[in-house]
């Protein structure tokens, strides 16, 4: 990390296009030019991908070689306000409030940048805030679900891998929510504590940050593949 | 160190990307009062990849890496588009198999498969 002079190469810019990857990946060196810590959450994130791939593809191809009726999920995810349904009205709300936490982190990773602790504190505590009604959203849309007889192996809507791909693919996305409301909680405390202040390195509120857009990023997919499609 | 500041932006720029990132989740939803056909698919995967570009360029600072992490994180996804496809082949002759063994015969007599 803070070890300048230690290598002259990563101060020079890098050449253009492939023979910058070339020149970085050649010679017995450094490989990547950012704080192992960040380095080492790209690789995370990088897994994590395969992962949730491996999750929606699994459900792609149930979905696809299943010869019974697709629920639509605009209907079963429909609410009901002054008796008039409107559909899937929940899940656009679970999409606003985690793009809202999104907004909020990239500006708490600003201020932290800008050594400005307790506004970059303030705004971490509102991105875990929104994390949480997140995952009270679906709480809220687990229960309904399931009360309506909704079980991973069966749906008395149409094909029983509905239930499967929506507890196993939610249920994983949400764990990632609570996991990363706990991350975002810890690392808002040691803000405020002044922890980064002493260190004078705020690298660990843009690592946080990486995991938390990474959620926010897979919501989209499952958004766009799971709900809408 | 390239960046041993980290990465210092303007603000603007991360309300812009906020504004936009409404406005397509916005667009997005609204796909779903669409009728169903190719426009609605086209759209969804549209405003989909559009907000998964803004999230990782800007909000994750990729636009702004070097090359070299930027292929190291983005280029082994690009094997994923193998697994989808296998699998969509993979799919589509198991809901034919399924629907000749399964279904009331519909074809006529004498008809052999």
């Amino acid at each position: 990390m803070a070890q300048e002079g230690l290598n002259p190469a990563a101060d020079a810019l890098p050449a253009e296009g492939w023979q910058g990857i070339v020149d970085d990946w050649a010679t017995d060196k450094q490989a990547f030019y950012v704080p192992w810590g960040k380095a080492m959450m790209w690789i995370f994130l990088l897994s994590d991908t395969f992962i949730f791939t491996s999750f929606l593809t699994g459900y792609m191809n149930v979905r696809m070689s299943t010869a019974v009726e697709w629920p639509n999920p605009s209907e079963v995810f429909a609410l009901t306000f002054f008796g008039q349904p409107i559909p899937l009205i929940l899940i656009a709300i679970m999409t606003f409030v985690l793009i809202t936490s999104s907004g909020t982190m990239a500006l708490a990773v600003n201020y932290g940048y800008r050594r400005d602790r307790y506004r970059a504190a303030a705004l971490l505590f509102a991105t875990a805030a929104f994390g949480t009604v997140f995952v009270g959203m679906q709480a809220f849309e687990w229960t309904k679900l399931i009360e309506e007889g909704v079980r991973p192996w069966e749906n008395p809507m149409g094909a029983s891998q509905f239930g499967a791909s929506f507890f196993m693919i939610t249920g994983f996305h949400g764990l990632h929510v609570s996991a990363g409301v706990v991350y975002l909680a810890v690392v808002a405390l040691k803000v405020l504590r002044g922890d980064y202040e002493r260190s004078g390195n705020y690298e660990i509120v843009e690592i946080a940050g990486l995991y938390w857009h990474f959620v926010d990023l897979v919501w989209v997919f499952i958004f766009a593949f799971f709900y809408l499609w | 160190m390239a960046q041993a500041e980290g990465q210092q932006h303007p603000l603007s720029i991360y309300f812009w990307i906020w504004g936009l990132l409404f406005l397509f989740s916005a667009f997005s939803y609204a796909t779903d009062f669409l009728p169903d056909g190719f426009l609605r698919t086209g759209l969804i995967l549209l405003f989909m990849v559009l907000k998964a570009g803004f999230i990782v360029a800007i909000f994750m600072h990729m636009a702004w890496e070097r090359l070299a992490l930027i292929w190291a994180i983005l280029g082994p996804p690009i094997l994923l588009f193998f697994l989808i496809g296998i699998l969509a082949w993979e799919g589509d002759y198991t809901v034919l198999t399924r629907l000749d063994f399964f279904s009331e015969p519909l074809a006529p007599a004498g008809l052999d498969h």
